[in-house]
């Protein structure tokens, strides 16, 4: 006999009441939505001269950031890479905070202070963009130690690539979350490059954090970073072990970044098409047509896109509008006292 | 009103605080069972328990960093860097983590966590276990630095540093660990910051730091016995904050400065008081100031030769008596 379920499962004749649902995989298709045209505004912008320094853009990898961030509870914690656009945004903050910190104005997440490789809003629980490769891999231990020592629910998460993998600070955090048995997770976004050296020129296994699991008695996760249903269901099962108290999960996404490494890269180093087999494979695509296959009407889906394009074209509007920052800042918050000084 | 070593005087530091705090933990290598490789930490673990007290992997990138993260996040960690030369593996946390967090994301990220380490020369363990890496760390604004001399100033600059809001490099020194002071009773506070004069004197003001400051008093004391000569001897304490005003208060009275550095020549904390007082205080001399250090040289091992690069007593009280003309 059908239970009620199988009834509006077969009415929905859709796969939206599982254990994902409309609901989240519409908040998932927007969040994903946002980081697509909040990174192709930064890039045009770029060329336009208004985003100044360095900006490393997360365009193609958009599910991951999706995936687990629909995941997330609030109080949970996010660690991220220079790279670190795509998760500060999934997180909820603003994309004029973000823009405006990329374009080093006063109306930027940190008024300029740290410029786009270290996006940080801690009300949020983005507890910093770390441009120093690996360096938040320890740092999201301590956070998740914090939380085994207070007995919190909260896991820290922790977003690297495929490069970080080689070095020390990767294989040490490993050791130590699984020593302490800390409620972290390490997330490896595998797009295929570190900088613009191809990871298997300099890497001694084919999957540089799959493949390494087993040195630190973790299970071996190996996933497609390009679906976020694939990305929410990897990660809701490893919040589960950090809050039950069985410790770390490392988790490798295989992606792909369409742009360059950087601004400045236009990234002749790939071969021939490889981007065009990629795309072939785009994250939002592959979630568009999931939802119009599940019976969602093609209105939801277009409403999404426009509100979103809306939303950047007026961030954009007030961040081109906003001042740069005032000078008396540059001595702030050097120390606690809100100074500089260090010295009588 | 007790004697106490200062070894025993960091543990009692550490125990004060994390009696008081129930946010304090520690860690590091061999410190919690072990008891720590200087027998600085030993009973601590038996005292607070293993949550608190923690051992860890030989992973200093993981001890500092896991230590940032939980100071990010609430606790007040203390760090231990089993030897001071090993921040040269775990520097990034020092010089780029903990000191820009708080500025970079305009204050939103804070980093109350103290490292406790063994620096400084005399164990005749050679050019990588003896090394005073304070000018390492002083260079790097966002930071703290402190070096007590005393097991007094251990125990009341450990607490400081440990209710400090900002991260405090802890300076032990590995040839005081057996040395013994006069230690009060009771909560023992001091503050971060604070230089103190510790002999008074007319003739000429002698800055010094950690192990320097026995030896700058010994050398004061033959100055005064063999040639009259009377000098005023600052324990520096605390290279940042630095209190200027202390040390440019002795030079306006003795009219003369030396520094004793147990650092490498180059870029210690003794150029930047010479520079400042020269600046500031300029017409209060009566002759140059004058820099005592260790050469610029890696250490030696063998202890006839690691004596005679530090400064000693006797090389401080020539190179004063010399410079007065006396
Ligand atoms: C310690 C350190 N070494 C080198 C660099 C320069 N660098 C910046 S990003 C990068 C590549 C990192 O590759 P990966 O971890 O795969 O991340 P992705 O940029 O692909 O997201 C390098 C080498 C750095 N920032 N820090
Ligand atoms: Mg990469």
């Amino acid at each position: 006999m059908a239970t009620a379920k199988d009834r509006a499962q077969a009415k929905a004749g859709s796969g939206l009441n599982d254990d994902i649902g409309e609901q989240k995989r519409l908040e998932m298709y927007r969040t994903q939505v946002v980081i697509r045209e909040a990174e192709q505004r930064a890039y045009d912008l770029f060329l336009q001269n208004l985003v100044k320094g360095t900006s490393h853009l997360s365009l193609g990898q958009e599910a991951v950031a999706a995936g687990f961030a629909g995941a997330m509870k609030q109080g949970d914690l996010s660690f991220c890479t220079y790279r670190g656009h795509a998760h500060t945004l999934a997180r909820g903050v603003p994309v004029e905070k973000v823009l405006g910190e990329l374009m080093q104005r006063d109306n930027g997440l940190m008024r300029g202070k740290g410029g786009s490789m270290h996006l940080t809003s801690v009300d949020h629980g983005v507890m910093g963009s770390y441009a120093i490769i690996g360096a938040h891999l320890p740092i999201a231990c301590g956070a998740a130690w914090r939380a085994q020592y207070k007995g919190a629910k909260d896991v820290s998460v922790c977003f690297f690539g495929d490069g970080t993998t080689n070095i020390g600070a990767f294989h040490e955090a490993l050791n130590f979350a699984a020593v302490w048995k800390l409620p972290v997770i390490f997330v490896c976004e595998n797009n295929l490059y570190m900088e613009y050296t191809p990871i298997g020129d300099v890497t001694a296994v084919p999957q540089p954090a799959a493949d390494r699991a087993s040195a630190y008695g973790l299970e071996r996760i190996l996933i497609d970073g390009n679906d976020a249903d694939v990305v929410y269901r990897t990660a809701q099962a490893a919040f589960e072990k950090a809050r039950a108290g069985e410790g770390p999960s490392l988790i490798e996404c295989l992606t792909y970044r369409y742009s360059g490494h950087s601004r400045a890269d236009p990234a002749k180093y790939r071969p021939e098409g490889e981007l065009d087999r990629w795309k072939l494979r785009d994250p939002i695509k592959i979630y568009r047509e999931r939802l119009l296959q599940f019976g969602v009407a093609e209105k939801i889906i277009t409403d999404i896109d426009a509100q979103v394009r809306k939303i950047v074209d007026d961030a954009t509007e007030a961040c081109k509008a906003a001042p740069p920052p005032p000078l008396d800042i540059i001595t702030t918050d050097v120390y606690a006292d809100g100074g500089w000084a260090w010295r009588n | 009103m007790a004697e106490l070593t200062y070894r025993d005087a960091v543990i009692r530091g550490i125990a004060q605080e994390m009696t008081r705090d129930p946010d304090v933990v520690f860690l590091g290598e061999d410190v919690a069972k072990a008891g720590g490789v200087f027998k600085a930490t030993v009973g601590l673990y038996e005292q607070f328990g293993p949550l608190r007290v923690r051992d860890t992997p030989i992973s200093e990138q993981a001890i500092l960093g896991a230590a940032m993260g939980a100071a990010m996040t609430g606790l007040k960690p203390i760090a231990e860097i089993m030897f001071s030369d090993f921040f040269a593996v775990c520097f990034d946390y020092i010089a780029n983590e903990f000191p820009k967090s708080r500025y970079m994301s305009n204050g939103q990220v804070k980093c109350p966590l103290v490292v406790r380490t063994g620096n400084g020369a005399g164990s005749r363990f050679g050019a990588q276990h003896s090394q005073s890496v304070e000018n390492w760390c002083m260079m790097i604004p966002g930071l703290k630095v402190v070096a007590p001399s005393n097991p007094r100033d251990v125990i009341g600059l450990l607490a400081a540093a440990v209710r400090d809001p900002d991260p405090v490099i802890f300076l032990e020194h590995k040839s005081l660990y057996a040395t013994k002071g006069e230690v009060p009773d009771g909560e023992i506070v001091d503050s971060l910051g604070t230089a103190k004069v510790l002999r008074s004197g007319k003739d000429a003001t002698i800055c010094a730091l950690a192990l320097m400051v026995p030896r700058a008093l010994e050398a004061a004391e033959k100055l005064k016995a063999e040639h009259g000569i009377d000098c005023e001897v600052v324990d520096v304490r605390s290279l940042v904050p630095l209190d200027t005003q202390t040390i440019l208060g002795s030079i306006a009275k003795t009219h003369r400065l030396f520094t004793v550095e147990e650092n490498p020549r180059l870029c210690g904390w003794g150029a930047e008081i010479v520079s400042i007082a020269a600046d500031e205080a300029f017409y209060d001399f009566d002759g140059p100031p004058v820099r005592i250090t260790t050469p610029h040289l890696p250490l030696p091992a063998a202890d006839i030769l690691e004596d005679i690069v530090l400064p000693t007593p006797d090389r401080i009280a020539e190179t004063v008596r010399r410079s007065l003309g006396s």
